[in-house]
C-alpha cells in the first residue's frame, strides 16, 4: 500500500540556492532579486511524499524488490544487507514550473533563481522525510539513491511509477522521455538498516569525477 | 427509467472502492487491476454484486486505467468489453429490486498535459474518445469521469465525452486539503467549466475522508446548478504494524456523508478504503432521507486553471491592450512573432490589478486561427487570469476556445442570425460567457428601445440553443459623442434597462465614448462612473489609464465595496499624477562603468535603464545609444562573465536591463526597417525534454548581441527546427538538451539539418553535453553556457 505525507516547509538554506544558481556571492542587486523570488515562490510550495515499504534481495549486480528488479553495481552497493527499502516520489508541486515558465519568457534571471530555489526546495524535503523514515522506523537508512545515479538506469522511473502511482497521490509524472513533471521532484529508493558507512562527502558512493559540485557543500 | 430521469428525483448511490479491494485479493504492486477482467472475472463480477446487493444504483466498470497510454488497442478493447461483462454480470446476478445502472469509468491518463507535461491536450482527447467509444460499443449506461486531479485533462475527457455519445456524464474531481485541484483549479472554477460543457452530476472523489471533503462539497453546493457528487476514501491510511488501515469506520463514513446529503448532496458514494459495508451502512442511513431539489444558480462566472471570476459582486475590469488596433508596436511584434511581446502585455495588465484579459490578434496579414490558439495557450502558460477571446473569424473562435484551459469569455456575438447561428453553438460545446452585442441586420439602433428590443430577440434565440441567460453579457455599444451628443445617453439608458429589466450582465468598451476628442480620458472615466451607476457589470479598459482606475477604486470605495477603503489606499499611490519629467541625475558609481546607462545595465537595473534610454532618445539617435552605451555595458558584463567574476544571475539581471533599453529603442523606431542586417538565429530545446530555462538564457543573450532570434520553445520535433531554419534561410542554429534520454533526438535533429540544410552550423549545449559528446553526434560547436553561446555564433559568422 502506498502512503503519502505532507510536511510544513523545511527551513531554507540560502547559500545552497545561490550554490544552484552558479553564483558564489550575491550584490545588493542579486540579493534583492532572490529576495523577491522567495518571497513569491515560497508560498506556493507544497511538500509531498507518496511511498512504499518493500522487501529486497540483492542477487549480484541485481536488486530484487518482489514488484520490480534492477541491475545495478552501485543501487547493490547502496543497498547491500539492507532488509528492505522505502521507495519514494517527493515534488514540491507544479506551481513553481508555473512560475518558471512564466519567468522564462519575461525574466530569465527570475527564472534561474526560482529553478535554484527548487532544487534547494526538493532537497530539503528529501532530508526532511528520510530523516522522518529513519526516526519512525528507529533504524539506520542508506543514503537515498535515485535512477540516473551512477549505473542505475534512468529507465528504472518506469518500475518506480508503475508501483508507486505517484500520479494519484502526488500529481507527479513521467514523460515519454523519461523526465519528470512536476520538474521539482524526486524518486528514490531507502535502504532500510545495512551497513552503516559513515560517508566522508555528501557525494556519497557517486563517482561522477567531473561534477560541478562535487564535494562542495 | 434511464439515469437522467432517475437522477432528477432521487438520492442516486454510486458503488465503493475497486482497486484497494482487489489488493486484499493479491493484486500486486505494479500490476494492472484492468487485467483482472480477463484473467479473474469472477472476482470483478463478485465486488460489483456485491456492491449492487449493498445498495449501489450504479457500478463502475473496473477500467480506471484502461486507456490506449497504458494498453495497445485491441488488448483495450478486450479489457473494456470484459469489463461492461463482468458489470452486466454481476447487475443479472444482484438480487435487488432498485434500478441498476452501469457506469463506463475514465480515470486520469497518468500525464501531465502540455505545457507543463508532455501530453497534447488533442492527444488527450483521443486517448480518451477510445476508451469512451469502446464503453459505447458494449453498452453502459452512462460515463463517470473520475479522480481528475488537473482541469486541463478533465477537460480533454469530458470532451472525448460529449463529442462520442448522447450518454449521461458524471465527473468528480480529487481535491486537496487546501481546497483545490493538485494544479490549482478552485471548486468553484470546475463548476464553471463542467457546466459550461454540459455535465450531468459534478463533484469531489478520492484523496480524503468525507470529514476533510466537507469544505469542498459545500462550496460546490453553493455554485452548483447540477447535482453534487461525493465520493470519499474511508478516510486516509495509515500504516499499524505493518499493516494499512484507513481510519474512517462504515458507521462513521455513512453519518458524515448522510449529513451532506441533508445539505444537498445527490449522488453518494466511496472511493479508497470503502466496501460494500460502507455502502450498506450508507444507503441504510440514506434511505430514510428526502432528495434535496437542485436548485438552478443565476451565477455569471468565467474561469482559468485556476479560480473564477464571478459578475456582479463587484465592478470587473478587463484588460483591453492584447489588441493591434492603432497599436504600432503590437502589429510589429504579430507580424514578427513576437510572442514575448504579446506576452508582457499581457503580465503587465495583470499587476495592474485587471480581472480578465481580452485577446485579440487579428490582422489581415497573419494566420488567426493559429495565432490566436497560440496566444491563447502561450498566455495561459505565464499567467492564471480568464481570458476574452477576442474575434469575428468563428474558426479561430473555435480552436482557441476548444484549447482554453477553462471557461472562457467570448467576444462577441450580435443580433444578426448570422452570428447567432455561428457562436451559440461554440457556447453550447466549450461553455463560456458570451458578450452580446446589441446591433443587427438594421446596425444599431438609435434608441435604448431599439437595443433592449435586439437584447431580448438574442435572449430568445440563446434559449433556442439551451443557452442560459447567465451566459449572455449585453454589450450597449458606447459611440463617440463626437458624432452624436446624445449617444452617450441611450448607451446607459439600455444599459440600465438590460440590467434591471432583463437581469442580465452588461460589458462596454468605455474608450470608444470619447473617440475624436481631446483628453481622452477625461470622458472615458466619466463615463465609466456613469455606467457602473448604471449597472454596467463590466468594463472593457486600459488599465494603465491612471483616470480609469481612480474612477474604478473610487467607485468600489463609495458604493461601500471596499472594506475599510483597502483596496483604494492601496492604489492609491499607483494612480497619483504621474511625476514631471525632470532631468536625470548620474547616480552613484556611474564613473565606474562610463555612462549612467552603462552603470544601469551593469548593475542590472531593468526600469532605470528603460528611463534613461527614453531620455536619451531625446538628443541621440537610437543607433548611437546601442554604440555608445548598450553594447559597451555588455562587454563589461561578459568579460566579467568570462574572467569568472561576474556570475550567472548577475549576467542575466544585466542582459534583461539592456532588453529594457532596447525595447525601448525599439518601440522609437517601429516602423523603420532595422532588422534586415540581424542574423537570424533559430532556438529549440529538442523532443522530449521540457527543460527550456538555459535556452531561454541564450535567446535572451543572443538577441542583445545583435540576433534575430526564431525561438521554437522546448520539446521541438526535428522537422520543426529543419522546417524554420529553412523558412529563415538561417545560418546558425542552437539545440538543447538536459538529459542524456533527449540526446538521441538532438542527434536526429543533426542528421535531419544536415541532409535538408547543409548551409547551416549547429551549436549545441545543455547539461548533460560535452565536447566529446557534440562530437560525437555530429555538432559543429559546443557552448557550455549561453555567453560561450554567444563567442561561438560571432566566430562562426566570421569564419564565413
Amino acid at each position: 500500500m502506498i502512503l503519502t505525507k505532507t510536511y510544513d516547509e523545511p527551513p531554507v538554506c540560502e547559500k545552497e540556492i545561490r550554490r544552484f544558481a552558479a553564483c558564489k556571492s550575491a550584490d545588493g542587486e542579486t540579493a534583492a532579486l532572490l529576495d523577491a523570488c522567495l518571497r513569491e515562490a515560497l508560498p506556493v510550495l507544497t511538500y509531498r511524499v507518496c511511498y512504499g515499504e518493500f522487501p529486497m534481495r540483492t542477487d549480484g549486480d541485481a536488486c530484487d524488490f518482489g514488484a520490480f528488479r534492477v541491475h545495478s553495481k552501485q543501487l547493490a552497493r547502496n543497498l547491500a544487507g539492507c532488509k528492505g527499502v522505502v521507495l519514494y516520489a517527493a515534488t514540491v508541486g507544479v506551481e513553481l514550473d508555473r512560475l518558471i515558465a512564466r519567468y522564462g519568457r519575461l525574466s530569465p534571471a527570475k527564472a534561474l533563481l526560482l529553478q535554484a530555489i527548487g532544487a534547494e526546495r526538493i532537497e530539503a524535503l528529501c532530508d526532511v522525510f528520510c530523516a522522518d523514515i529513519a526516526a519512525e522506523r528507529r533504524i539506520g537508512t542508506r543514503p537515498r539513491f535515485s535512477p540516473g545515479y551512477g549505473d542505475l538506469p534512468l529507465e528504472t522511473q518506469t518500475d518506480i511509477f508503475a508501483v508507486l502511482q505517484p500520479y494519484k497521490h502526488i500529481g507527479l509524472t513521467l514523460s515519454d522521455s523519461l523526465l519528470m513533471s512536476p520538474t521539482k521532484s524526486v524518486t528514490a529508493f531507502v535502504g532500510l538498516g545495512g551497513e552503516q558507512k559513515p560517508t566522508t562527502t555528501p557525494c556519497g558512493d557517486c563517482n561522477k569525477a567531473d561534477c560541478a559540485f562535487r564535494g562542495v557543500l | 427509467m434511464n439515469f437522467r430521469d432517475y437522477l432528477r428525483d432521487h438520492i442516486v448511490t454510486l458503488d465503493g472502492g475497486m482497486g484497494t479491494l482487489l489488493q486484499a485479493q493479491g493484486l500486486q504492486p505494479g500490476e494492472r487491476p484492468e487485467r483482472w477482467n480477463l484473467t479473474k472475472p469472477q472476482a470483478i463480477t463478485a465486488i460489483h454484486r456485491a456492491y449492487f446487493e449493498a445498495g449501489s444504483n450504479v457500478v463502475c466498470t473496473n477500467t480506471f486505467g484502461a486507456n490506449s497510454l497504458h494498453f495497445p488497442d485491441d488488448e483495450l478493447e478486450t479489457i473494456v468489453a470484459a469489463a461492461v461483462a463482468n458489470a452486466k454480470a454481476a447487475r443479472e446476478l444482484a438480487r435487488t429490486d432498485a434500478p441498476k445502472y452501469i457506469a463506463l469509468d475514465i480515470g486520469p491518463s497518468g500525464k501531465l498535459l502540455k505545457p507543463l507535461g508532455d501530453l497534447d491536450f488533442e492527444d488527450a482527447v483521443r486517448v480518451f474518445a477510445k476508451t469512451v467509444a469502446l464503453g459505447i460499443k458494449y453498452g453502459v449506461d452512462l460515463v463517470v469521469v473520475e479522480t481528475m486531479n488537473d482541469s486541463y485533462e478533465t477537460k480533454a475527457a469530458l470532451l472525448a465525452v460529449k463529442e462520442n455519445s448522447d450518454l449521461p456524464v458524471i465527473v468528480t474531481n480529487a481535491y486537496g486539503e487546501d481546497g483545490k485541484l493538485m494544479t490549482g483549479a478552485t471548486p468553484e472554477a470546475m463548476v464553471a467549466l463542467l457546466e459550461g460543457m454540459g455535465v450531468d452530476a459534478l463533484g469531489a472523489n478520492c484523496s480524503l475522508g468525507p470529514k476533510q471533503l466537507r469544505g469542498v462539497a459545500h462550496r460546490l453546493l453553493q455554485a452548483a446548478s447540477v447535482p453534487v457528487v461525493l465520493k470519499p476514501n474511508a478516510g486516509l491510511p495509515k500504516a499499524i504494524d505493518g499493516k494499512t488501515v484507513f481510519d474512517v469506520t462504515a458507521q462513521q463514513f455513512a453519518d458524515e456523508v448522510a449529513a451532506l446529503v441533508t445539505d444537498g448532496v445527490r449522488v453518494i458514494g466511496g472511493c479508497c478504503g470503502t466496501t460494500p459495508e460502507y455502502i450498506r451502512a450508507l444507503t441504510q442511513k440514506t434511505a430514510v432521507l428526502t432528495p434535496v431539489p437542485v436548485r438552478p444558480k443565476s451565477i455569471t462566472a468565467v474561469s482559468s486553471y485556476t479560480h473564477a471570476v464571478v459578475f456582479g459582486e463587484r465592478p470587473i475590469l478587463i484588460g483591453e491592450r492584447i489588441n493591434p488596433t492603432g497599436k504600432k508596436r503590437f502589429k510589429q511584434a504579430l507580424l514578427e512573432n513576437d510572442m514575448d511581446y504579446i506576452l508582457s502585455e499581457g503580465v503587465s495588465q495583470q499587476e495592474k490589478g485587471v480581472h480578465i484579459l481580452d485577446v485579440n490578434v487579428g490582422l489581415p496579414d497573419i494566420d488567426e486561427v493559429r495565432m490566436l490558439s497560440d496566444a491563447v495557450r502561450e498566455l495561459q502558460t505565464v499567467l492564471d487570469l480568464p481570458l476574452q477571446v477576442d474575434t469575428s473569424d468563428t474558426v479561430a473562435m473555435e480552436a482557441a476556445l476548444r484549447r482554453y484551459n477553462g471557461k472562457a469569455m467570448i467576444n462577441s456575438v450580435n443580433g444578426k442570425e448570422d452570428s447567432m447561428h455561428a457562436i451559440f453553438p461554440l457556447v453550447k460545446k466549450y461553455g463560456g460567457v458570451v458578450v452580446a452585442l446589441t446591433l443587427d441586420e438594421n446596425g444599431i439602433p438609435d434608441t435604448a428601445d431599439g437595443r433592449v428590443a435586439i437584447a431580448e430577440n438574442i435572449l430568445r434565440v440563446a434559449h433556442e440553443y439551451g443557452i442560459d441567460k447567465k451566459d449572455i453579457v449585453f454589450d450597449t455599444l458606447a459611440l463617440t459623442i463626437c458624432a452624436d451628443t446624445g449617444a452617450a445617453v441611450e448607451t446607459l439608458a439600455a444599459l440600465k434597462r438590460i440590467k434591471y429589466e432583463l437581469g442580465c450582465h452588461t460589458s462596454l468598451g468605455v474608450s470608444n465614448v470619447s473617440f475624436g476628442l481631446p483628453n481622452r480620458d477625461a470622458i472615458n472615466a466619466a463615463f465609466f462612473a456613469l455606467a457602473l451607476e448604471n449597472g454596467l457589470s463590466a468594463a472593457i479598459m486600459n488599465p494603465f489609464s491612471a483616470d480609469m482606475m481612480r474612477t474604478y477604486y473610487a467607485y468600489k470605495a463609495l458604493k461601500g465595496l471596499d472594506e475599510n477603503c483597502e483596496d483604494y489606499i492601496s492604489a492609491a499611490d499607483s494612480f497619483a499624477d504621474a511625476p514631471t519629467p525632470t532631468t536625470v541625475v548620474a547616480p552613484k558609481g556611474a564613473a565606474t562603468y562610463g555612462s549612467d546607462l552603462q552603470h544601469a545595465i551593469v548593475k542590472g537595473l531593468k526600469d532605470r535603464a528603460a528611463e534613461l534610454t527614453r531620455a536619451r532618445l531625446a538628443n541621440m539617435a537610437p543607433l548611437d545609444i546601442v554604440n555608445d552605451d548598450i553594447i559597451p555595458a555588455l562587454n563589461v558584463v561578459g568579460k566579467g562573465f568570462e574572467s569568472k567574476t561576474v556570475y550567472l544571475p548577475q549576467l542575466l539581471m544585466s542582459a534583461e536591463a539592456a532588453k529594457s533599453a532596447f525595447e525601448v529603442i525599439k518601440m522609437a523606431m517601429v516602423g523603420a526597417s532595422t532588422d534586415a542586417v540581424k542574423t537570424p538565429f533559430v532556438l529549440a530545446t529538442v523532443r522530449g525534454d521540457i527543460h527550456d530555462i538555459g535556452k531561454n538564457i541564450v535567446k535572451l543573450l543572443m538577441e542583445n548581441y545583435g540576433f534575430a532570434v526564431v525561438d521554437l520553445g522546448k520539446d521541438v520535433a526535428p522537422q520543426a527546427i529543419v522546417d524554420a531554419v529553412v523558412a529563415h534561410r538561417a545560418p546558425l542554429v542552437g539545440l538543447s538538451a538536459l538529459m542524456t534520454t533527449t540526446v538521441p533526438a538532438m542527434e536526429e535533429t543533426i542528421h535531419l539539418l544536415r541532409e535538408q540544410a547543409p548551409w547551416c552550423k549547429i551549436i549545441v549545449g545543455g547539461a548533460v553535453l560535452t565536447q566529446d559528446y557534440a562530437d560525437k553526434i555530429g555538432a559543429d560547436r559546443y557552448a557550455k553556457d549561453a555567453m560561450e553561446c554567444v563567442r561561438q555564433a560571432q566566430a562562426m559568422l566570421e569564419e564565413k
